[in-house]
C-alpha cells in the first residue's frame, strides 16, 4: 500500500506538471493573447481608475474576454489542463488515502504527509474556486506550479517510509488539530496565489510593464482577483483559528500547558495576527487593496516559515513533526 | 494655566482618537507579529533556561545586551507587553462605543425609507398598485425571511422598512470581547497558577510529595503561597516503553501510585493522558535510566547510589555522574579523609553497538547494556556551597587538581564489579527507570477555553453575517423597492431579486434589473 501511495504521488506530480504546461499553452495562445487583449485593455483601465471601494459584484462584472465563444487551440489547451488537474487531483487523493491505509492512521503524522495533505486541500480549494469563477482558469498555471513544487520538495527531501507515530502523537487530537491546520494551509495557499495575481494585475493596470507585472495582461480583472482573495481568506481564517485552539487543547493534555511559546506556536500566532491584520485592513476603506494583498502575501510567507523554517531549523516541542 | 488645560485636553483627545483608530490598530497588530519573532529565534528563559545560559556563555559580546533588553523573555518583556496592552486599550476604546451603538441598533426599529429609491444600490419598480393589505403582505414576506420590519403610513402611502444581518456586528463584538476574556484568563492563570518539574526515579525510596522543596524547578504565581499547594504524593512503580525495530518509540506507560486525601490509588500515566488530580495535573514529559552503583570502600563499607543519567540521543545513550562523598570514613575514629571522596562520571548504553568504537547506544531498550565509568578521587566540592549540577562533576575541582582521575576507564555489564587502584570496588547492580513529570495548576484555563470558543463563534458570525436593508414604498400609483447592502455581500443582488419577485402582485415583473453597488462597512 505504501508503495502504491508513492507511485500515485509520482503520477500526481506528473499530471500537475502536464496541466501546468497546458495552462501555459492556453496562457500563451489562448483567448486573451495578442488580439484579444488589445480589445480588453481599455475597459480594464477604466475599471481600475474607478476602482477603490466601489466594486461591482461578480455577476455584474464586465464580461471577461474569455467569455466570448472561442474554440481555438488555446481554449482546448485550457480544457485539457483542467482535465489533467482533475486527474492529478484524483491521484493525489489516492496517494493520501493509500498512505493512510498503509499506516493505519490519519495521513498527516509527519512533514512529508503534512505537505501532501495541505497541497491536496489547496487543490480542492482551487477546484472549488474554478467551479465558481470559471474565468479564473488562467491562475491554474500558478496553482499547479506551486503545488507541484511543494510536492516535489516533499517527495525528494522530506520523504519518510510509512510508519506508526511516536507516542506524543497518539491522540485523536492529531486528526483534529493537524487536519485543521493543513486544511487552512491549503486554502491559504490558494489565497496567496490570488493575492499575488491581484498584485501583478493591479500593478499592470497602473502602467507597470516590467516583469512580473507584464504577466498581468492576461490575468483576470483585478477586482475579481481581489474579491476571490478575500473570500478565500475569510474562509480559511476561522479554520486556522480552530486549528490553533485545538492545538492549545491538545497541548494542555500532552504537555500540561495550553500555550508554551514553542517556535511552531509562535509562528502560528504570527500567521494568525498577520491574517487578522489582513481581514481588518480589508474592511477598512482607507487602506488600499494593493496593501491588503501585500499583507496576504506576508501571511503566506509566515505560513512557509512555520512549515519549513520551524520544522527544519528550530528545535522545539513540535520537533517530532520534523522530517 | 487655562491654555495649558485646554492644550492638554486637546492633545489627549487627539491621542485617544489616534490610538483607537483602525490605522493604529493595524500598525499595532503588525508590530505584535514582528515582536513575537525573536522569541522563536532566541532561547527563552521560561521554556529552556539552560539554553539561555549556554547562549550567554557562547555569545559574550551580544548576550548581555540582548538580556538587558529582555530578549530571552520576549513574551514578558516591557516592549511586548506595551504593544499588546496598547492594542487592547485601542480595542476597548473602539469596542465600547460600538457596543453601545449596536445595542441601540438592536432595539431600534428599522429606519425610515429614503426619499429616492433609485439612488440606492438596488432598486426595482413593480407594476400595479398597492394598499394597506399589500403592505402587510410584503411585511409578512420579509418577516418570513427573518428581517426585522416596520410599516409606516403617510396618507395612503405605506412604507415597509426591513433590516437583517445584525449577526455580523454581534459576532464582531463577541469576537473582540472574547479576545479580552482570553487575556483576563491568561492573567488570572499566571497570578493564581503554579507549576513545577520533577524527575521521579522508580521505587519507594524516591516517592515525591508535592511541596516546593521537592521540585527540581518550580514557579509560583504572584498570588500563590508555598502552603497553597495541594497535598499529594506520587511514586513511580513501573515504567514501560515499547519501540519499533528502528528504535522509534511506540508507547510510554508509567504506573504511578498516587496518595491524596489519605487514599492510595494506582494510576496509569501516559503521554497525552495526564493524571488529573484534585488541584493539579501531572504530565509525563520524558524518561531515562538511572544506573545503580554500589561502592565498597577501603574499610569494607558499601554505599549505594542511584544516579539518574540524562539521555543525549534518541537511542537513550545516557550521561551522568554517581558521587560518593561520605566514603572512606575510618570506622574507629570517624574521621573523614576529605581527599578520598569518590565520584564516577559515566556513559550508559542500553544496547551496546556491534562496532565497539561507536560510543553511543544502538537501541533505546536494555538489550545488552554497558556502563562506561571513569572514577575520580579527591574533593568533590559539595561543601563549597556553590550550586552544582547533579549530572556532571565539578569542573573547577578537576581543573584545580583537587579531583583527579583514578585508575583506567572501565566497562561494566549489570552485576559486574570493577576494582579501583586502591583496591576498593564498584559494582554495577543494574538500572532503575525514571520519568520527568510536570505538575501544573492553571485556574485560568476554563476562562481561556470559554473565551476561545466564544472567539471562534464570534468570528464565524462576523465573517458570515451580512447586514442589509430593504425598503418598499406602496402607493396607489405603484410599488417601489430599494435595497441597501451594508457590508460586503456578493449575493445581495440575487436575494433582492428573489424578494422583489415574491413581493410582486401576481403576473407582474420588475421593470428594472436591480443594480447593486458594493458598500464597505468599517469594522
Amino acid at each position: 500500500m505504501g508503495g502504491l501511495s508513492n507511485q500515485l504521488l509520482v503520477v500526481t506530480i506528473l499530471c500537475y506538471v502536464l496541466a501546468m504546461m497546458a495552462y501555459a499553452i492556453e496562457y500563451a495562445f489562448g483567448a486573451r493573447s495578442v488580439i484579444a487583449r488589445a480589445a480588453v485593455r481599455e475597459p480594464a483601465l477604466v475599471g481600475a481608475a474607478v476602482g477603490g471601494p466601489t466594486v461591482l459584484p461578480e455577476s455584474h462584472l464586465p464580461a471577461e474576454p474569455s467569455a466570448a465563444p472561442e474554440r481555438s487551440g488555446g481554449h482546448k489547451a485550457g480544457v485539457v489542463a483542467v482535465i489533467l488537474t482533475i486527474l492529478g487531483y484524483a491521484a493525489h487523493v489516492g496517494a493520501l488515502v493509500t498512505r493512510g491505509v498503509a499506516a493505519d492512521r490519519a495521513p498527516w503524522g509527519n512533514m512529508y504527509e503534512f505537505v501532501m495533505m495541505a497541497t491536496a486541500v489547496g487543490m480542492t480549494a482551487w477546484l472549488v474556486v474554478l467551479a465558481k469563477w470559471a474565468n479564473l482558469r488562467h491562475l491554474g498555471l500558478f496553482v499547479t506550479l506551486v503545488a507541484s513544487l511543494l510536492l516535489a520538495v516533499a517527495g525528494m527531501t522530506l520523504y519518510v517510509p510509512v510508519g506508526p507515530l511516536v507516542p506524543a502523537l497518539h491522540s485523536y487530537w492529531l486528526v483534529i488539530h493537524v487536519g485543521a491546520a493543513s486544511t487552512a494551509s491549503g486554502i491559504f495557499l490558494v489565497g496567496f496565489v490570488t493575492a499575488a495575481m491581484h498584485l501583478i494585475r493591479s500593478g499592470y493596470d497602473a502602467g507597470k510593464t516590467r516583469f512580473p507585472y507584464s504577466l498581468g495582461e492576461r490575468l483576470p480583472l483585478a477586482a475579481t482577483l481581489e474579491r476571490v482573495t478575500f473570500r478565500v481568506h475569510a474562509f480559511a481564517f476561522p479554520i486556522w483559528t480552530f486549528g490553533v485552539i485545538a492545538g492549545a487543547i491538545w497541548a494542555e493534555a500532552a504537555w500540561g500547558r495550553y500555550w508554551n511559546w514553542d517556535p511552531k506556536e509562535i509562528w502560528s500566532f504570527i500567521a494568525w495576527v498577520v491574517y487578522a491584520c489582513y481581514l481588518h485592513a480589508r474592511s477598512t476603506p482607507s487602506v488600499s487593496r494593493r496593501l491588503t494583498s501585500w499583507i496576504a502575501v506576508v501571511g503566506w510567507v509566515t505560513m512557509l516559515v512555520n512549515l519549513f523554517g520551524v520544522n527544519l531549523v528550530a528545535n522545539g516541542l513540535h520537533s517530532y513533526a520534523g522530517v | 494655566m487655562r491654555w495649558l488645560y485646554h492644550t492638554t485636553v486637546a492633545v489627549s483627545r487627539r491621542a485617544w482618537r489616534q490610538l483607537t483608530s483602525m490605522r493604529t490598530a493595524l500598525v499595532l497588530l503588525f508590530l505584535l507579529a514582528v515582536a513575537a519573532i525573536p522569541g522563536s529565534v532566541l532561547p527563552q528563559r521560561n521554556v529552556s533556561p539552560e539554553k539561555v545560559r549556554d547562549y550567554l556563555a557562547t555569545h559574550k559580546q551580544w548576550g548581555p545586551t540582548l538580556d538587558r533588553l529582555s530578549f530571552f523573555d520576549v513574551y514578558g518583556s516591557p516592549w511586548f507587553s506595551a504593544i499588546y496592552l496598547l492594542l487592547f486599550v485601542s480595542l476597548v476604546g473602539c469596542l465600547v462605543p460600538r457596543f453601545r451603538s449596536h445595542i441601540v441598533a438592536l432595539v431600534k426599529v428599522p429606519p425610515k425609507a429614503p426619499k429616492r429609491f433609485d439612488r440606492l444600490p438596488a432598486h426595482a419598480e413593480l407594476a400595479g398598485s398597492g394598499d394597506a393589505a399589500d403592505a402587510e403582505r410584503i411585511r409578512a414576506l420579509l418577516r418570513k425571511r427573518r428581517f426585522r420590519t416596520t410599516v409606516r403610513q403617510d396618507g395612503d402611502v405605506y412604507e415597509v422598512s426591513a433590516e437583517k444581518g445584525h449577526l455580523k456586528e454581534t459576532g464582531n463584538l463577541v469576537f473582540h470581547f472574547a479576545l479580552l476574556s482570553l487575556i483576563i484568563g491568561v492573567a488570572y492563570g499566571s497570578w493564581f497558577g503554579w507549576h513545577g518539574n520533577r524527575l521521579l526515579v522508580q521505587g519507594d525510596d524516591f516517592a515525591f510529595c508535592n511541596t516546593l522543596l521537592n521540585f527540581d524547578e518550580h514557579a509560583l504565581g504572584a498570588q500563590v503561597g508555598e502552603n497553597d499547594l495541594p497535598r499529594f504524593c506520587l511514586r513511580l512503580d513501573k515504567f514501560n516503553a515499547t519501540y519499533l525495530d528502528n528504535g522509534q518509540p511506540v508507547t510510554y506507560k508509567a504506573d504511578i501510585n498516587v496518595t491524596q486525601h489519605g487514599k492510595q490509588s494506582e494510576k496509569l500515566l501516559q503521554v497525552n493522558d495526564p493524571l488529573r488530580l484534585d488541584g493539579a495535573n501531572v504530565s509525563l514529559l520524558g524518561h531515562g535510566y538511572a544506573p545503580v552503583l554500589e561502592y565498597t570502600d577501603k574499610y569494607g563499607k558499601t554505599s549505594t547510589n542511584v544516579a539518574p543519567f540524562l539521555p543525549r540521543d534518541g537511542m537513550l545513550t545516557s550521561q551522568g555522574v554517581a558521587t560518593f562523598p561520605d566514603v572512606n570514613i575510618n570506622p574507629e575514629t570517624h574521621t573523614r579523609d576529605e581527599k578520598a571522596q569518590i565520584g564516577f562520571s559515566g556513559i550508559y548504553l542500553p544496547t551496546v553497538p556491534s562496532d565497539p568504537s561507536v560510543n553511543s547506544s544502538a537501541f533505546p531498550a536494555e538489550k545488552d547494556p554497558r556502563l562506561m565509568l571513569q572514577a575520580y578521587q579527591g574533593v568533590l566540592g559539595f561543601d563549597a556551597g556553590a550550586p552544582l549540577s547533579v549530572y556532571t562533576l565539578d569542573d573547577r575541582q578537576i581543573a584545580a587538581g583537587r579531583l583527579k582521575t583514578f585508575g583506567e576507564p572501565m566497562m561494566l555489564k549489570p552485576g559486574q564489579t570493577g576494582t579501583l587502584p586502591d583496591g576498593t570496588t564498584v559494582r554495577f547492580a543494574g538500572t532503575q527507570q525514571w520519568v520527568t513529570i510536570s505538575i501544573r495548576h492553571d485556574p485560568g484555563q476554563p476562562i481561556v477555553l470559554g473565551g476561545a470558543i466564544a472567539l471562534l463563534a464570534g468570528l464565524l458570525g462576523s465573517l458570515s453575517g451580512k447586514r442589509r436593508r430593504i425598503f418598499f414604498r406602496i402607493s396607489p400609483t405603484g410599488i417601489e423597492a430599494g435595497g441597501l447592502p451594508r457590508s460586503d455581500y456578493p449575493g445581495f443582488a440575487e436575494e433582492f431579486d428573489g424578494i422583489v419577485r415574491d413581493a410582486a402582485p401576481a403576473a407582474s415583473v420588475p421593470k428594472q434589473v436591480p443594480q447593486t453597488e458594493h458598500v464597505e462597512e468599517v469594522v
